[in-house]
This record gives structure tokens, sequence and C-alpha cells, in this order.
């Protein structure tokens, strides 16, 4: 798959932005007044940032609104309602505690639960895609959701819990990765199923249909990536969470504290990017490629 | 709703003959006209003239390479070249429908075309990634998802001659390798041309069931055996007559002349 940089920043941010609300709603912590602004703040350039990232991909960006019918049958429906709820119940939270100095728990929980909601129904998004083996596992949204929770808990500097989920989401993604790699050959689409043509042998492209590219080719068939796969694995697994471990345990001050998070941010980057990158298409069989 | 509507009787849809199909791309082409001056935004083209020439079809030809298996103490047999169309199958189980945030996706109830209305449709793409066949296509100039209609605008157009009241790919076809009609009706010829010829799915695995159905190439002939003696035999007319028969016999007469 293509990785648009629109969709890389959009489930990057918006994981941090709702992993860090969640946190935020549950009151760990639950500042008040400036402190409480500067932490909504930052929660809200975030998610809401990721969700404007992801309309720059749109052909009609101005129809987005149309998005919020679909909730009975599509993922990104279900999406956008879940974000923008849990977005205006989280304003309200955050209000009390920036205006009033007020903590009203039920509303932080229920921004909470939205806040994971919306993380989950973003995973779903990609995890649903039958065409897209190395998604289309429970691996998908649980990682996504650990991200999310994990991110979220050294943004808003719950350092004791972001240790082990930091190892934990490390683990899984490990795991997921190893996994990953053989779904597509475990999947039993090849270029004989695709053609019909295996009964009389083995199928090669020979032709493909143009001479030059088009849509499907740029947006489902991405090769360059792949090659330096490993060494960007390593790469997102040292930055997203060796570093920012080794940081905290050394003391998670200012300075240490802010570097872990700049580091986990680019090893996310990374591994984002190797998520879009690695997946392959199915339609890309038809072209003898993946 | 983007939610599917319960199977319909009537399933219009193509069945397209790999063993008939020469490869002309006819039908892509017929396909890209009409579709251009008829339903929906035009199928735009990016750079046509330019070095990286790219644009939108409904309708694409592959060509495969199929060798078929080397079996012990016997010479190759030698590869086949299939030609193979390829738009959308108008799935019973349209993938590509039920993720459509927008409603702008939809299958009808009626005939189960699947059809998108470009009014509602984001360009999110999100159905061409559903897709595993690679029917749909984002239009880089208009941002709208495009895709095989079956030319609704002309199947049921009364405005046409009775003869051009089906889809331009199937009108167009030299080799007659594309068949249209209703697969939901068993005693329809087409329904009665995949029975004969064993019709079959693309990616059966994907659980798309596709309403489009492919023919399979028919067995190639098998190389007629000759008498191993027959190089060994005498010729039959030693003694011919008439005309080639004096002429062989002058020129062999000739000095240095073949006897």
């Amino acid at each position: 798959m293509h990785p648009a940089p629109s969709v890389i920043i959009f489930t990057t941010f918006s994981g941090f932005g709702f992993g860090l609300l969640f946190w935020l709603g549950i009151g760990m912590p639950a500042p008040t007044g400036w402190v409480a602004l500067v932490f909504f703040a930052i929660a809200y350039i975030m998610s809401v940032g990721g969700l404007l990232a992801s309309t720059f991909h749109l052909g009609h960006p101005e129809r987005a609104f149309k998005a919020f019918s679909q909730w009975r049958s599509s993922w990104l429906s279900r999406e956008g309602i879940c974000a923008v709820a849990t977005l205006l119940i989280m304003a309200i939270y955050g209000a009390g505690l920036v205006f009033f100095g007020a903590q009203w728990t039920v509303l932080g929980w229920l921004g909470a639960l939205g806040a994971l909601l919306t993380v989950f129904t973003t995973s779903m998004i990609y995890a649903q895609l039958k065409t897209v083996p190395r998604w289309k596992h429970w691996t998908t949204p649980a990682l996504f959701l650990i991200l999310s929770i994990a991110g979220g808990a050294l943004f808003s500097g719950n350092i004791k819990t972001a240790i082990p989920l930091l190892i934990i989401a490390a683990a899984l993604q490990a795991f997921a990765w190893f996994h990953g790699d053989g779904r597509f050959n475990a999947s039993g689409t090849t270029m004989e199923s695709a053609t019909g043509l295996g009964h009389i042998g083995k199928v090669r492209a020979f032709e493909p249909p143009h001479t030059g590219t088009n849509y499907l080719m740029r947006e489902f068939i991405h090769v360059v990536g792949r090659k330096h796969a490993t060494q960007l694995r390593i790469v997102a697994l040292v930055l997203g969470f060796v570093l920012p471990v080794i940081l905290l345990l050394l003391g998670a001050k200012h300075v240490l504290g802010l570097l872990a998070v700049v580091s986990h941010i680019a090893g996310i980057l990374a591994l984002r990017w190797l998520f879009f990158a690695q997946a392959e298409h199915v339609v890309g069989l038809y072209y003898g490629k993946r | 709703m983007t939610t599917l509507p319960p199977p319909s009787a009537k399933k219009l849809g193509l069945v397209i003959d790999l063993d008939t199909c020469v490869g002309c791309h006819a039908c892509v082409i017929s396909c890209k006209g009409w579709n251009t001056e008829n339903y929906g935004v035009p199928l735009s083209d990016q750079n046509a003239y330019a070095g990286a020439a790219s644009g939108t079809f409904l309708n694409r030809v592959h060509s495969y390479e199929v060798q078929p298996p080397i079996l012990k103490d016997q010479p190759a047999a030698p590869a086949q070249l299939i030609h193979f169309p390829k738009s959308c199958l108008h799935c019973d189980d349209a993938p590509c429908v039920t993720v459509c945030p927008t409603g702008a996706s939809y299958k009808r109830v009626e005939d189960g075309i699947v059809l998108v209305n470009e009014k509602d449709c984001i360009g999110c793409g999100l159905c061409a990634w559903a897709c595993p066949y690679g029917a749909r296509e984002l239009d880089a100039k208009e941002g709208v998802m495009k895709k095989c209609t079956l030319c609704v605008d002309r199947i049921y157009n009364e405005n046409l001659p009775e003869e051009d009241r089906q889809p331009a790919c199937v009108r167009s076809c030299p080799a007659g390798a594309r068949h249209f009609g209703d697969l939901g009706d068993e005693t329809s010829d087409v329904s009665i041309l995949v029975a004969e010829r064993g019709g079959f799915d693309l990616m059966p695995e994907q659980g798309t069931k596709p309403t489009n159905k492919y023919l399979p190439p028919r067995p190639k002939d098998v190389e007629p055996e000759y008498d191993i003696l027959a190089p060994y035999l005498e010729p039959i007319a030693e003694d011919g007559k008439g005309f080639v028969s004096w002429l062989d016999k002058a020129l062999s007469a000739l000095p240095g002349g073949a006897k």
C-alpha cells in the first residue's frame, strides 16, 4: 500500500491525541486552570490535527460531513462519529477543569471510553480489509489501542504506567511483524486464483494492460520501501520503545522526558510508515507484483 | 444506506470467454469512449501526450503466460498466452459497498448493478482498497470514484436501437468474447454458457460472490502421431506420367543433373 503522509500523520497523531484524552478523561492527571489548558491543547492539536490531515487525501473534502451517515455498515463512518462525539464530550469536561476547576467524573469516563472507541474504529478501517492479509488480523486493533494508550501515558506523564505499556506494545508489535510476514501466503490468494488459470499451469504476467502506470498501481503496489524493512523495524523498535524506556528509567525529568517523547514519536512514525509500505494488496497479483 | 440489499433475483452481468478473447483492447476503448461522454463525470487522462501517461479506465485487458507443468519423459507443452479483460464483477457480497462512509456506493435492488452516486462521493478511496479485483479507480481530475456501470445508460435506453442495448464492451467485441445477460436466471443464454463451459469466479476465496463469470480456455489440440516407418517407405509414384515427370527425367538427363 502507498504510504501516504496524510494517513501516516493521521493515524500517528490522532492515536496520541486520543490516547492523551483517555488518560485525562479517567483523571490521570486531573489538572485545573492553566495546566489543564496546556494538556487539553496538546491533546486537541494532535487529535484534531490528525483528523484534518486525513481529509487531505480526500477527492472532495467539502463533502466530508456526509461521512457521518453510514454508521450501520462502514467503519470509516463510525470512526467519524466516535471522533466528533469524543471531542465534544472532552471539550465540556476540559472546560470544567480549565474554567471552573471542577472535575465532572462521569463525563470524563465517557470521554475516555469514546477515545478508545475512536482508536478502535480507526484500526478497524484497516483490519476489516480482506484484500490486505497483513492487516486483517486481531493484532491490528490490539496494536492501535496499546500504542495509543502507551503514547497517551507518555504524554500525560504517567511514567510508571508508560514503561510496562511500552514494553508490552513493543512485544506485540514484534509479534505482529513476525506473524504478518506469512499472512499473504497463508491467505490462499495467488495469481492462479486471481486469474482462474491455475488448472492449466503456472501463471506469469506477460503484458500489463497499459504502457504507463495507473491509480491502482500507485495506490496498492509499493515495492521501494520494503527493501529496508528490517533496518526500519529495528529503528522503530529502538526509537519507539527501547530509548524512551531507558530515558524514563533514568528519571523522567523535563529534558529526558521531552527526549523520550520525541524519540517515541519518531519511532511510531517509522512503524506506521512500515504499516502501510509493507502491506500488500491482492490486486497486485493481477500485475504479477505484490 | 451502504448495507447490502438481499440478493436480487435478477443479476445482470458479463460472461467473458478467455478462449476467444484476442486481446485487441476494443472493449477498453469503447468503454472509455462511452463512459467519458455519458454517465457521470468523464474518465480523465493525465499527460496523455507526454512521458508519463496515465488515465482512468473501467475495463483493462491483462495478458498472461501460462506454462503447463513439465511431465516426466515428455517434452514441455508450449506455454499459452491468455488475454484477460477485467472490469467490475458486480459482486453479490460487494465489500466496496459496505465500507463506503457516505452511502455513495450502492448495489441496485432491482438488477444487482453496483454503482457510485458521484454527488455523494468524497473520494476517500476506501472502496478501491476493499475491492480485490482493482475494479475501482479514483479519477485524478474529478476526485470521485469511477467504476463499471454495466452501461446502465445503454441497457435500458429506449432511445437506442434494440441491438445497442448492451454494454459498450460487449457491443464492440469483434471476437464475441463478451456476453451480457441475467445470471440470476438459470435459463438465460449466459447461464447456459456458464454451465456448459465451466464458468468460474475470480478469487473465490475472497468471498465476494462475483456475478461476472469467466470461461476457461479450451484444451489445446494434441499433435497427431505419425508412423515412425514413414521415412523408410518407398515413394509410391516411381514412374510418374505427364509433363512434370517428363521434366524430371529431362533435367536428370542433363550433365550433372540429380538422379
